[in-house]
């Protein structure tokens, strides 16, 4: 996995709530079997119309946003399916860290195992964080995993919660599967002894 | 010993592993596998050399890309892309050695629905699989979640998952449920009073009088859409009714192992003053049948009602109902009864089961469907289709002029072939509304079986007691 350690960069301001996993990669591409590619269909039918041609009130389609490594928006991000194509498409567009009042579990919990940082802070902190990105392309946020922090352009720093083995793994780009694997005696003896006391399973 | 919910119990019998900060190497009972989420995974454990820990606890079965009409065994009916995620998972299945259910085989159907038909799904295991709709197999005592590909791969690979505890939320439906009123109203009511995101953090226990009266298939109604309400997981403690589903399927245990099962599954429940993080209470009176008005599935009204404006809410929310009811035509004021539809999907893990189809069929029974209306049954599996056939109601829905499909997700997020038009508007007994979800433009209103059946035959949302 990509590692996570500073990022510095413009932010994409998004202020919309439940933001759903099929607007953020809709169906017809999630019949790819590789993980690469998708950056191009992100929020494919709030960018593109139907003939595929750009949406020009479109955030992402806006010259100052067309670069942005930060995205920040309403509450209840992700929510909807599990799809890790979202999280996919968000990282191969090049979007790193996605900022908003919460996040849906399972949206949240793909984008640690990708390289994505996100961060849910308060409804007044995501406001403070909503304007400054609508400053666009001369406005850039710096986000320190390590320290915790968000500086905005204009230098405020705001500090945000994250958990700390989340934290660890995105900081060293840590493989999980590798990481249980290192535990599978722990895993071996749970099996026996579910063996005996829960035979059926 | 503490008061434990019956979460705790469940989370405490499968700790594999706790690392100081709490987190866990949470053990899983069942992995449910189907070809969308799953081929990267599979193509993640070649590449690392390594195999899957458990094959004889992994299940797959394709259901989301499969067409639901005669001939699709023959991959040249499918889209191109669709054929080799369908072949992918064909090919992984035989590789690693794993249980399969191809779509030849009549017991192929959604696999949240197989699963439980199966009896692989079982009180108090763990259950997971790629697809936020794993909740449905709560109804079972058993603590079910979604997951995304890359913790596919990491069940697949240690049959663990790293996990940390949720919150404990109770959520009590008291006494019972007026007529025309259907587990699919209690779980979209749920919704409506708590939000999209206000299960987010917690596992949620359904309990109550009115849990308790429902059917294992209207269980599995319930604990499925624990999702759109933000939750990890749903679930209701087992009883009679769940020990009398389980017994004699083809993977319930046998013999001595089904005592020593029910000994076990007779202590999952929470104890009376086991700690709750929330507790939400609704009287079963209370609910009505309802329908969503909106994209997301907290937009919930009884059918009685009218549509609302943006102004009836407040921060985010004014501007999300506004470009709702942009996006689905519809004018704040408008009585819900009053909205005409195109389209009725029947089916998906929410509402694919036989009860469903029967709910469905009562109320179609010598009736016809209005001119010009679009309506399809898609069962839940081949082997509810195939009892359907048996007790009748697939001719009650061929004369009543509904499509009888075969068995497969379909419309519920259009993946196969079965999609709306930019503007069609459906009503559907399947769980997510969003903007585009059965087709670009598509616009989706949920409901329970018995008012998708209603609006079918008077061609608009309809309150189905007038047809009771």
């Amino acid at each position: 996995m990509d590692k996570f350690t500073t990022l510095t960069g413009v932010a994409a301001p998004m202020p919309l709530i439940n933001v759903d996993t099929d607007m953020i990669i809709p169906k017809q591409f999630l019949k790819t079997i590789k993980r690469s590619g998708l950056g191009k269909n992100l929020f494919d039918e709030m960018r593109f119309d139907d003939d595929g041609a750009e949406i020009p009130d479109f955030v992402l389609n806006k010259p100052q946003y067309r670069s942005a490594e930060i995205l920040v928006a309403g509450d209840n991000f992700g929510c909807g399916s599990s799809r890790e194509h979202a999280p996919w498409a968000i990282k191969d567009f090049g979007i790193r860290c996605v900022i908003a009042p919460s996040f849906a579990d399972i949206f949240f919990n793909n984008c640690f195992k990708n390289g994505i940082l996100p961060i849910a802070l308060p409804q007044e902190t995501v406001d403070i964080l909503m304007k400054d990105a609508e400053k666009g392309s001369n406005a850039r946020m710096t986000i320190d995993l390590e320290a915790q922090t968000i500086t905005t352009s204009e230098g405020e720093a705001i500090t945000f919660e994250v958990d700390p083995f989340k934290k660890h793994c995105l900081l060293e780009g840590l493989d999980d599967i590798g990481l249980t694997m290192e535990k599978s005696t722990n895993i071996d003896s749970f099996e026996s002894s579910a063996a005996q006391s829960r035979p059926w399973v | 010993m503490s008061p434990k919910t019956l979460y705790d119990k469940i989370w405490d019998a499968h700790v594999a592993h706790e690392a100081d900060d709490g987190t866990c190497l949470l053990y899983i009972d069942r992995h449910l596998v189907h070809e969308v989420t799953s081929p990267q995974a599979f193509e993640g454990l070649r590449m690392a050399g390594r195999s899957v820990r458990a094959p004889d606890k992994t299940i797959a079965v394709p259901d989301h890309n499969v067409p639901t009409t005669a001939g699709r065994e023959d991959p040249a009916n499918m889209t191109g892309d669709s054929a080799i995620q369908v072949a992918a998972l064909d090919k992984n299945a035989r590789d690693f050695g794993i249980h399969y259910y191809p779509v030849t085989d009549v017991r192929q159907g959604i696999v949240h629905i197989v699963g439980p038909e199966q009896g692989w799904t079982l009180p108090g295991m763990t259950v997971v699989c790629g697809d936020s709709h794993t909740a449905t197999h709560g109804a079972f005592g058993s603590l079910a979640h979604g997951i995304g590909t890359s913790e596919v791969e990491h069940v697949l690979a240690t049959q663990t998952l790293i996990q940390k505890k949720s919150k404990n939320m109770k959520v009590e439906i008291t006494g019972t449920l007026r007529p025309g009123v259907t587990a699919k109203d209690i779980t979209l009511s749920v919704i409506g009073k708590t939000g999209t995101a206000g299960g987010t953090g917690y596992v949620i226990e359904y309990c109550g009088e009115a849990i308790r009266d429902l059917s294992m298939e209207g269980r599995m109604t319930v604990c499925n859409m624990a999702i759109e309400g933000g939750a990890r997981a749903g679930l209701i403690a087992p009883d009679e009714k769940t020990y009398e589903y389980c017994k004699g399927r083809p993977h319930a245990p046998k013999g001595a192992q089904w005592e020593a099962a029910m000994d076990w599954w007779k202590t999952l429940y929470s104890d009376d003053d086991a700690h709750w993080d929330m507790v939400v209470m609704i009287k079963g009176e209370d609910i009505a049948p309802v329908v969503t008005w909106g994209t997301s599935p907290e937009d919930v009204l009884p059918i009685t009602a009218n549509v609302p404006a943006p102004e009836d809410f407040s921060g985010g929310k004014a501007d999300a109902a506004k470009r709702s009811l942009d996006y689905m035509g519809l004018a704040p004021g408008t009585p819900l009864e009053d909205v005409a539809i195109d389209t009725v999907f029947i089916g998906s893990c929410t509402n694919g089961r036989i009860e469903d189809l029967r709910a469905a069929a009562e109320i179609l029974r010598g009736k016809k469907i209005k001119d010009g209306m679009r309506a399809m049954v898609v069962p839940g599996s081949g082997l509810v289709r195939a009892q359907a056939e048996e007790e009748g109601l697939a001719d009650i829905f061929r004369d009543a002029g509904f499509e009888w499909r075969l068995a497969g997700c379909s419309m519920c997020l259009a993946m196969n072939p079965d999609q709306l038009e930019p503007g069609e508007r459906c009503a559907a007994t399947s769980n997510r509304n969003f903007e585009g979800r059965q087709g670009r433009g598509g616009r989706t209103h949920l409901m329970s079986p018995a008012m998708a059946a209603a609006a079918a035959v008077t061609g608009r949302l309809t309150d189905v007691r007038e047809l009771m």
